[in-house]
């Protein structure tokens, strides 16, 4: 044991020696195990979310009957499976608008409530009494008191004017749900003796049959492990972890340079362990836990730094979940053990991934120096030869996928394939601008400068690499958001048609405010809008209800419609179905569908097909007074007015004076792009920062690699120095060196950052979201880019180039004095 | 206490088999002081690697301290240089990151035969006192060459193997040098085997054999 520790103590005295090696090494564990853990720490805070909100009642995870096409039944079918021995408890599910805002009510009966169902037991039995007798309770997350601005206990209403049961909270709640007693919720929602679904416990005793109860009326389903907001956010999640994963290899990177560059500096040391009687096993396995020590003390400082990062990213991505997929995380970040584990584990491995090479090598060094006839060149020709073919076969694989794909996570994987191929590719296409370059030379110190950089390029290639790859992703995700930015703004232009939008708090005062505008001569038009929520081929979809005003034909934007589309649509027997629902029902122009409704299925053609950005759920416009007439409880709260730009802002203070309207309850069109706008740009938000810590991990792999070779390349240059070449102008010679090369990279991850695009744009956005934008090329955000990556490599480079042009004579003389 | 008996190795070089050693048989006694002495080429060191295990002969015998060198696998031949050989070489090899304190005592340490007041003594007798704290990078080559020596003769060994430990010095240090590690020798009682390429240096020594193409001339 001592024995070992001694070795140990030897190996770790070069760190000592090399303190800057050692801080590149941990940075470079640190930077992948902070952003990796990150990233995880977010998705788990979510997931943990969905989970909640998934376990609340009777979501996914329990066994239920439900209604042919997802419609609401009668109560009597509960009593009649009750009798036939069905152990099973009702929910109603629907949605109210308290202050504005929309929430999912559901409705309970905590007396048959299985004890299997959630957290439900605790929820129902503990305040029974209170919780079944009038008033009864609202239970809700503690996130909703917070959101209505109300205390516990409180007794909110409804936007149509209903009182609520005072509000309690209950812990395990997810946010954004508000569960009551099924009565009260049945009141609530206008569905008398109605029922959205039943939950099933565990039965004991005989039960008849479902069919010989309720007939072909209600359908078992399955308990499901994956909740549906799981699967709608799949694509986010995946989208953060291929980030994660990006900048856990650019720190691995980072990594393997400086764990290769110790390798090669301890090698003498390592035959030296070897000649004094260290066997070669005891020699590798303290290697290795000298690796592992180091890959935990790292660890754990990334995983402190990924918390951090993932603190901050929080808001943001809670915000994105909520714009896009309507899902509520909380604010605030928690973690379990879990996290911390397989933080640690995480650093682990990838730092015994990136040594696995110094780490073989180690395993194979013979104890005497054998002689190394094989010129440098050889042995960097037949490894880019190889590189190179490997890259060609990645690129092939790409294809296929890009070919044969029909998945997210194949879309996924083209980007990936794509992204190593090119960065596999990039020394030997640096090999060759480098060679033609040497061999364009004519004057000494001109062909020194290019077969220096040449043989300086394996040991710079993998920060390169590094480079290469977090450029052309910033690149790609730059152009897909500037791209999407366009396509928004001026889809924005069209959707947000009306010029002043209203919601009043309930049906009395929308009827009061309509009487009142229709007297005022400024107003144009009065556009009525209504939505209703129902299920359509097993998902939830909005029904959009438009009056039939030229306002929407002259300015709604559509994709693909059939010829009179907004005057087909006055009957009520067609519809405009969103993109996203179109590409995942594999709906066209002329296809027929039936909508799910109170009074009974409502056949409807499909005449339009419109971008709907940014809606998780999938979207059904039809004519208004047609979705009034089929959906006869939708409040008729809403309105849109069409008034002359001039006399907005009169008509604004007018109408808050009148009814005392607050911010949320009216707005004019200019600030509705504008918070429209926000949220948009919010949305991205986690991806800008993402994409600048990647850029920067980046930064270091370069400024590394150059700081690790510095001392290395003494022998190098010290013999130009010695010939009269100054410090100062070896210097100088460096860093143009190093920016030629980054430039040539940086040059080389234009095009490859289009592509990259093309790729997020046509195959994955369509995949994970189900809308495709057009594809736009921004030259100045490119040349903005090119001009960081030069920033961000000439920081890199000075300061081993100062370092250099401030080097003592007596440092290079040594070089002559002793090689070793 | 060595006895190397009808040694041969053949090395590869381009393409053609040459025989280094062809059947080389040698015994030191213990407390011997022997020089090794051989044009270029003529496989000295070769010889002086198959006796530290350090390669692996072709053919024939080596035994030291009534070990068999060839049946022994990494770890034992590891083990053999840990606890019975000290070992001392032209490039000094010292650890560049330890100081000459720990260099010297590296060897003794990891074998667990670390003994401070022959340590004292051996840095005394080397006159190191003045350079503990200093690193390799900091000496003079004679000086990082007596840290080698005390670092090899810290464990006590049975044999001293050096090669050309005095090639890299000027003539006045490398006589410096190696009356130091003759009279540590005599003090330890071990044996020492040199790799020599000076005539004047080998005739120091108790006895002197000649490689000459691959055989004791």
């Amino acid at each position: 044991m001592s024995r070992a520790l001694w070795i140990l103590a030897v190996l770790l005295s070069h760190w000592r020696r090399h303190p800057m090696q050692l801080a590149t090494l941990l940075i470079g564990l640190i930077s992948a195990t902070a952003l990796w853990s990150g990233v995880q720490a977010l998705n788990a805070q979510a997931r943990s979310s969905y989970d909640r909100a998934a376990a609340t009642f009777g979501g996914a995870r329990t066994a239920m009957l439900v209604g042919r096409d997802d419609a609401a039944f009668p109560q009597a079918l509960f009593v009649e499976l009750r009798r036939a021995g069905w152990n099973v408890s009702p929910v109603l599910e629907g949605r109210i608008q308290i202050g504005g805002r929309a929430f999912r009510l559901l409705g309970i009966e905590p007396v048959t409530l299985p004890g299997e169902v959630g957290d439900a037991p605790t929820v129902g039995r503990s305040g029974l009494q209170s919780f079944v007798t009038p008033p009864g309770e609202m239970l809700v997350a503690r996130e909703v008191l917070t959101d209505l601005n109300l205390p516990e206990g409180a007794r909110p209403s409804t936007s149509s004017g209903t009182l609520l049961p005072p509000l309690r909270v209950q812990s395990q709640m997810a946010p954004g749900v508000l569960v009551v007693d099924i009565g009260i919720a049945q009141q609530l929602l206008n569905m008398p003796d109605q029922m959205s679904r039943l939950l099933i416990g565990k039965t004991k005793g005989p039960r008849a049959a479902l069919e010989a109860v309720a007939g072909d009326r209600l359908l078992l389903v399955e308990p499901d492990a994956e909740s549906d907001l799981e699967r709608l956010t799949d694509s986010f999640h995946l989208n953060l972890t291929a980030f994660g994963l990006l900048s856990f290899v650019v720190g691995l990177f980072i990594v393997n340079s400086a764990i290769g560059l110790a390798f090669e500096q301890r090698r003498p040391m390592l035959r030296t362990l070897r000649a004094c009687g260290v066997s070669a096993r005891m020699l590798n396995a303290v290697l290795v836990i000298e690796l592992v020590a180091l890959a935990l003390i790292a660890g754990v400082m990334g995983l402190v730094c990924g918390y951090f990062i993932a603190a901050s990213l929080l808001p943001d991505v809670a915000a994105s979940l909520r714009g896009l997929y309507g899902a509520q995380i909380p604010g605030q970040l928690t973690l379990r053990s879990e996290w911390w584990i397989a933080g640690l584990a995480i650093s682990v491995l990838g730092a015994l991934a990136a040594a696995a090479a110094s780490l073989l090598k180690a395993a194979r060094l013979p104890v005497l120096v054998a002689a190394q006839p094989q010129a440098w060149q050889q042995a960097q020709q037949r490894w880019l030869i190889l590189q190179s073919a490997v890259a060609l076969a990645v690129f092939a694989t790409a294809g296929f996928l890009l070919w044969y794909g029909d998945s997210l996570l194949s879309g996924f994987a083209v980007l990936a394939a794509l992204l190593l191929a090119a960065a596999l590719m990039l020394p030997a296409i640096l090999e060759r601008v480098l060679s033609l370059g040497q061999r364009s030379a004519r004057r000494p110190l001109a062909v020194w400068f290019w077969a220096d950089s040449r043989q300086q390029l394996s040991g710079l290639s993998l920060a390169l690499m590094a480079l290469l790859l977090a450029l052309a992703v910033n690149v790609g995700v730059g152009t897909m958001v500037e791209s999407f930015s366009r396509t928004f703004v001026g889809w924005l232009d069209g959707r947000l048609a009306a010029d002043v939008y209203v919601s009043a708090k309930d049906d009395a005062q929308a009827t009061a405010i309509r009487a009142w505008l229709r007297a005022r001569p400024e107003v144009e038009a009065i556009l009525p809008g209504g939505r209703a929520d129902a299920q359509f081929r097993g998902a939830p979809i909005e029904v959009l209800g438009l009056p039939d005003h030229a306002t929407y034909s002259e300015h709604w934007p559509l994709l693909e419609s059939s010829g009179n589309a907004w005057v087909r649509l006055r009957p009520g027997d067609t519809a405009l179905i969103s993109e996203q629902l179109a590409r995942r029902l594999k709906l066209g122009l002329g296809d027929r569908i039936e909508v799910p409704a109170p009074g009974g299925n409502w056949p409807l053609e499909i005449v339009g097909i419109y971008a709907d950005y940014g809606n998780p759920k999938g979207q059904i416009t039809v004519n208004y007074a047609a979705l009034t007439r089929r959906f006869p409880g939708i409040p008729a709260t809403r309105f849109g007015l069409r008034v002359a730009p001039p006399e907005i802002p009169a008509l604004l203070s007018a109408m808050r004076e009148k009814f005392g309207l607050g911010d949320r309850s009216l707005a004019d069109q200019a600030t509705m792009k504008a918070e429209s706008k926000r949220i948009f740009s919010r949305t991205f938000a986690v991806t800008a920062a993402l994409n600048t810590f990647t850029l920067g991990v980046a930064g270091i792999a370069l400024l590394t690699s150059l700081l690790t070779l510095s001392n290395s390349r003494l022998p190098q240059l010290a013999p130009l120095w010695a010939i009269g070449i100054t410090r100062r102008r070896l210097a100088a010679i460096e860093l143009v060196k190093t920016m030629s090369v980054a430039l040539i990279t940086a040059l080389l991850a234009l095009p490859l950052g289009l592509l990259v695009a093309w790729c997020l744009i046509a195959v994955v956005n369509v995949k994970a979201f189900g809308w495709r934008l057009p594809f736009h090329v921004f030259p100045l955000q490119l040349l903005e880019l090119l001009g960081v990556a030069m920033a961000a490599s000439l920081l890199a480079a000075l300061l081993p180039v100062l370092k250099l042009a401030r080097m003592q004579p007596a440092s290079l003389i040594k070089i002559f004095a002793d090689e070793r | 206490m060595l006895s190397v008996r009808n040694l041969t190795k053949t090395y590869r070089s381009a393409g053609e088999q040459v025989a280094v050693l062809r059947g080389v048989n040698l015994d030191i006694s213990a407390g011997e002081r022997v020089a090794l002495t051989g044009e270029s080429g003529s496989g000295k060191s070769t010889l002086l690697h198959l006796i530290a295990g350090l390669d692996a002969a072709d053919g024939g015998e080596i035994t030291l301290a009534d070990i068999a060198v060839a049946d022994l696998g990494d770890a034992g031949r590891a083990e053999l240089r840990r606890d019975r050989l000290g070992l001392v070489f032209q490039q000094f090899n010292l650890i560049p990151s330890l100081n000459v304190e720990d260099n010297l005592a590296f060897q003794s340490r990891i074998a667990g035969r670390h003994d401070a007041v022959w340590h004292a003594e051996l840095v005394e007798r080397l006159g190191l006192a003045a350079l503990l704290q200093r690193y390799p990078e900091q000496l003079s080559g004679g000086q990082q060459q007596r840290v080698a020596i005390g670092r090899a003769l810290a464990t006590k060994p049975l044999l001293l193997l050096a090669d050309e430990p005095t090639g890299n010095l000027d003539e006045a240090t490398a006589d410096e040098v190696l009356a130091l590690t003759r009279d540590l020798v005599a003090r330890t009682g071990c044996g020492f085997l040199m790799v020599t390429h000076s005539e004047r240096l080998a005739a120091t020594l108790d006895r002197r054999i000649h490689l000459h193409a691959g055989l004791i001339a």
